[in-house]
């Protein structure tokens, strides 16, 4: 079972901790906030003072010290106290993949994770990928392949498009890989796939899986 | 400068700039996400307060009470805007309902209050202590319901005529030997662009700057003053990088007017961005659609009798969608009719979406014409042809500047193997997939505004564009520095280009694809007196004068470029508007769509397995970017076609499915490569830069082939749309 190292509690431990406090919420003074349903009687509900709480991690290979609001997604800690801004908020909900960036290399969606939870993180954005005048290959074949018009998803679908060649280059199978013994192909079908959690609503996407393509087959 | 004669040969027809597939110029800054968007003004405001929305629980009816008492005391809280606090708001005259709702609400999720907090998540806490007490009323929210009671709207600018007839319609239709009478339907469509509505509102005594998302700034700065009760000149509206609109972001939404009210209220800087899950509902959406088409033609072919009837629903003083636009000029036929029919919705505001009127309009007529050929086994592309006019038909006094539809289609069919299409539906297997090809004619009028700019000229050699312009995605960054270099015969890296800025000149703004054609036609208007101005100064002769490679040359005569400016800035300012060059001649935009589908034979899924379009719009600006538009639009068309549907819940009349996981749009995994082909064409009746709008042609027609790829594929018409699984699962030939 999958152990979340810094807490030693496992998945399920978690849930059935997150179903206790839902349930206290429904009932007592003092948890209602996020989610509770509009239709919730609040009149009766009392605001506590945000809990915060002292975060380190590494964003782009600098040591970052934040104290946040223990409700502050990773997302908006790096827009809206590091002022990184090139991580997106689309939906706020895990649905639409603006804000990917990869943590300890591994991409994820950072609205659906709390800073708090990243102590000691090395965290990758957009911004650590490279800068006008210094594009990084990917960003570099965006331009080329114009993989982007609107630019809002563009940030995230660079930062999954890297990540999706390192997860095809250490061999992890996606949905639509036929053998899961085989080493998965680096074919459009593939990247399709593994792309499809990064929504473009401009359409780019024939342009970004040319351009993924592109510098998959560029000698690193 | 006015637009009233034919274009002659003018110095973008060099074409040295225009009409070179250019990487976009705002592509290092997008790419790195170094792009200010609204919400990202940390450079401009160092400590905004944050603010949250609050929509109203019901469709229709009053609130009857509200209890803050709770959220004011909560940590954090700044100030709450409700209509009871907001002072007197005046209803802009592009908006159909209030965007700050209460005690009348008239719209499921339509603004009621602004909770500002000093942070995000404070301000989102204490929007959840806000009490809300409602009397909820009966209204309508079933267009299929309302149909009957649908009327006549009024006509205006954007409706043109309610009803057309020519010739005797139903006569005509009795009489034709073979004929059709279906009624199609589209749902409601929701924008889902990427970027939520977002503004950064600051006050500086009763000076009023907001940083947001708009598409068209002179619209909205006017109607932000209208509705805030303030004079236009003491509101500045900025708006430099749009993540995507498709016509969400044409009016004044919501997050404006609360973020200005909101940072009134708090006295500070406020910034609010929409939550993703009020947008289908607090904002816009493309209405649905009921299509009723006749068609009777020939055994030729030749169409006799063309009818087209739309209903669909809006708010009160709403309009409608206008989805027989098309059919009155697409196809001949002396005996035609169309109307439309508007019902009173309850339901969340009505508007433009990407294409509106065509995009709909199209995936109902373009099925009706594939019905039609099958009805005359006719092979669909021929059918087209044969009903070809190089005319107006409801008025054939009036000829298109250019119509190259036939080529089009034949060209597609050419490059896309039709030739191989089984005309006998469901007979097509590979493996366990049934295939189908289906192909649909694309059409869009070409629309031109008045558009203003100013250029400058420095020292350097720098040529500045400054234009209240939007750029969301379209590529006007990029064709409007082409534009001034290809005018003043300096490279792109001589160019600059600010846009979204309402100090600048008005400009077209970017909607119904007149943005690109209009846009660069104000730049070039403002060029030609920069270049007057230059010549001027160089005492050369400003006819004669040629502009390449930085230099001015008249005869053997030549000056660097920047000596013009060596004492001070060159400023000129100008816009282009036209005359009635338009009302003589029909300016419209073609495409031929050729789409083939796979239908997995056990499940029903429907998976695209190849898109080619074939376009004629003009003269192409930058093929590249123009390209990206197309496949753009081909990509949202697909939606349309197979999963875009805003469900509508009609006892409590709202939009379920209001978020990006419930709303379905096409993913990564839904769309193939994609071909696109421009003919080389030049329309000198459109403009200067004898280039026409390519931004919405991409999607007009692109779902119906899609629909009809799948009925070719499977044997099963479904004219309902999307195509979804659950409508033909039960009727697919046998898994062999």
């Amino acid at each position: 079972m999958q152990r979340f190292p810094e807490t030693g509690l496992s998945r399920r431990d978690l849930l059935a901790a997150g179903a206790v406090s839902v349930a206290a919420g429904t009932t007592g003074r003092s948890a209602r906030a996020e989610g509770a349903p509009l239709a919730a009687s609040a009149n009766d509900a009392v605001a506590v003072e945000p809990t915060r709480m002292k975060v380190g991690f590494t964003v782009n290979g600098t040591v970052k010290e934040l104290d946040v609001d223990t409700r502050t997604t990773l997302l908006d800690a790096l827009r809206e106290q590091l002022h990184l801004t090139g991580t997106k908020k689309g939906c706020d909900h895990g649905q639409c993949g603006a804000c990917t960036v990869m943590v300890e290399g591994v991409r994820i969606n950072s609205c659906l994770t709390l800073a708090v939870m990243h102590e000691g993180d090395a965290i990758t954005t957009i911004e650590g990928l490279g800068r006008p005048g210094e594009l990084h290959p990917m960003q570099a074949a965006f331009v080329k392949h114009d993989g982007y018009q609107c630019g809002y998803c563009t940030p995230g679908q660079i930062c999954s498009s890297v990540a999706v060649l390192a997860e095809i280059e250490a061999g992890i199978p996606s949905h639509v890989t036929e053998d899961l013994t085989a080493r998965p192909q680096l074919s459009a079908e593939e990247l399709r796939e593994r792309m499809s959690g990064n929504i473009c609503r401009c359409g780019a996407y024939s342009n970004i899986i040319d351009a993924i393509t592109d510098v998959s087959r560029s000698p690193a | 400068m006015k637009f009233d004669s034919p274009a002659t040969t003018n110095p973008i027809d060099r074409l040295k700039v225009i009409g070179q597939p250019l990487d976009r110029i705002d592509g290092p800054l997008k790419t790195t996400g170094t792009a200010p968007y609204a919400y990202e003004r940390h450079d401009i405001v160092a400590d905004p307060a944050y603010g949250h929305v609050i929509g109203a629980t019901i469709a229709k009816g009053r609130i009857t009470g509200m209890d803050l008492s709770a959220a004011e005391r909560a940590p954090g809280v700044l100030a709450i805007v409700t209509a009871q606090n907001a002072g007197t708001l005046t209803k802009g005259n592009y908006n159909t309902a209030h965007l700050l709702g209460g005690p009348d609400i008239q719209h499921y999720h339509q603004a009621v209050a602004l909770v500002v907090a000093e942070s995000f998540e404070q301000a989102r806490a204490a929007a959840h202590l806000v009490r809300i007490d409602y009397k909820a009323e009966p209204g309508s929210f079933d267009l299929h319901a309302a149909k009957g009671a649908a009327t006549a709207p009024e006509p205006n600018d954007l409706t043109g005529p309610i009803d057309t007839h020519v010739g005797d319609f139903p006569r005509a239709l009795a009489q034709a030997p073979v004929r059709l009478d279906e009624t199609y339907t589209t749902p409601d469509h929701s924008h889902a662009m990427m970027e939520p509505h977002a503004t950064l509102a600051r006050w500086e005594d009763d000076e009023l700057t907001v940083w947001t998302s708009n598409q068209m700034v002179a619209w909205s700065t006017g109607e932000l003053a209208t509705t805030l009760g303030i004079p236009p000149e003491k509101v500045r509206l900025i708006s430099p990088y749009i993540g995507g609109g498709f016509g969400a972001k044409l009016f004044l939404r919501a997050d404006v007017v609360l973020a200005a009210l909101g940072a009134r209220a708090a006295g500070r800087p406020v910034k609010v961005a929409l939550q993703r899950p009020l947008i289908a509902n607090n904002t816009t959406h493309r209405p649905a659609t009921i299509q009723r088409i006749r068609l009777g033609a020939e055994r030729d072919g030749t169409i006799t009798a063309i009818g087209h009837e739309s209903w669909s629903g809006d708010l009160d003083g709403g309009g409608p969608e206008t989805a027989v636009g098309q059919t009155r000029l697409l196809y001949g036929g002396a005996n035609r009719m169309t109307s439309m029919r508007l019902a009173v919705l309850d339901l969340p505001e009505g508007n433009a979406m990407r294409a509106p009127g065509e995009a709909p309009g199209l995936m109902a007529l373009e099925i009706a014409m594939d019905e039609m050929a099958e009805k005359l086994g006719m092979d669909p592309v021929e059918f087209r042809i044969r009903n070809d006019t190089q005319v107006d038909p409801e008025h054939p006094e009036r000829p298109f500047s250019a119509r190259p539809f036939a080529q089009c289609l034949r060209l597609g069919a050419e490059r896309f193997g039709w030739d191989r299409r089984n005309a006998r539906p469901g007979q097509t297997r590979d493996g366990r997939w049934l295939v189908g090809l289906g192909m649909a004619a694309g059409f869009r009028n070409n629309l031109l505004m008045k558009s203003g700019a100013r250029v400058r000229l420095d020292s350097r050699g720098i040529v500045t564009v400054e234009t209240d312009m939007t750029d969301i995605g379209t590529g006007s960054y990029t064709i409007l520095a082409q534009t001034a270099a290809e005018m003043m015969g300096v490279s792109m890296e001589q160019v600059r280009v600010v846009l979204g800025d309402s100090s600048f000149p008005v400009s077209a703004g970017s909607g119904g694809q007149w943005g690109a054609a209009s846009s660069t036609a104000g730049v070039y208007a403002a060029c030609v007196k920069l270049r007057e101005e230059v010549a001027r100064k160089l005492s050369f002769n400003s006819a004669d004068a040629e502009f390449v490679d930085g230099e001015v040359r008249v005869g053997n005569r030549t000056a660097r470029l920047q000596e013009a400016a060596a004492d001070g800035d060159l400023v000129a300012e100008d816009s282009m508007e036209y005359g009635d060059i338009t009302e003589k001649m029909q300016q419209s935009t073609f495409a031929g769509h050729f789409v083939e589908v796979a239908v997995d034979s056990a499940t029903g899924e429907t998976r695209i397995r190849r898109m080619l379009a074939i376009c004629a719009a003009g003269r192409i600006l930058n093929p590249k970017s123009a390209r990206s538009q197309v496949i753009g639009a081909m990509t949202m068309g697909a939606g349309a076609a197979l999963m875009e549907e805003l469900v509508v819940d009609t006892r409590r009349g709202f939009f379920v499915n209001h978020d990006l996981a419930g709303y379905e749009v096409p993913v990564h995994a839904d769309i193939p490569h994609q071909d696109v082909i421009f003919l080389d064409e030049t329309d000198p009746m459109s403009t200067p830069m004898k280039a026409k709008g390519v931004g919405e042609l991409g999607i007009c027609g692109v779902g119906a082939a899609v629909a009809n790829a799948v009925y070719n594929a499977t044997g099963v018409r479904v004219r309902d749309y999307p195509v979804t699984l659950d409508k033909h699962l039960d009727r697919l030939p046998d898994v062999a």
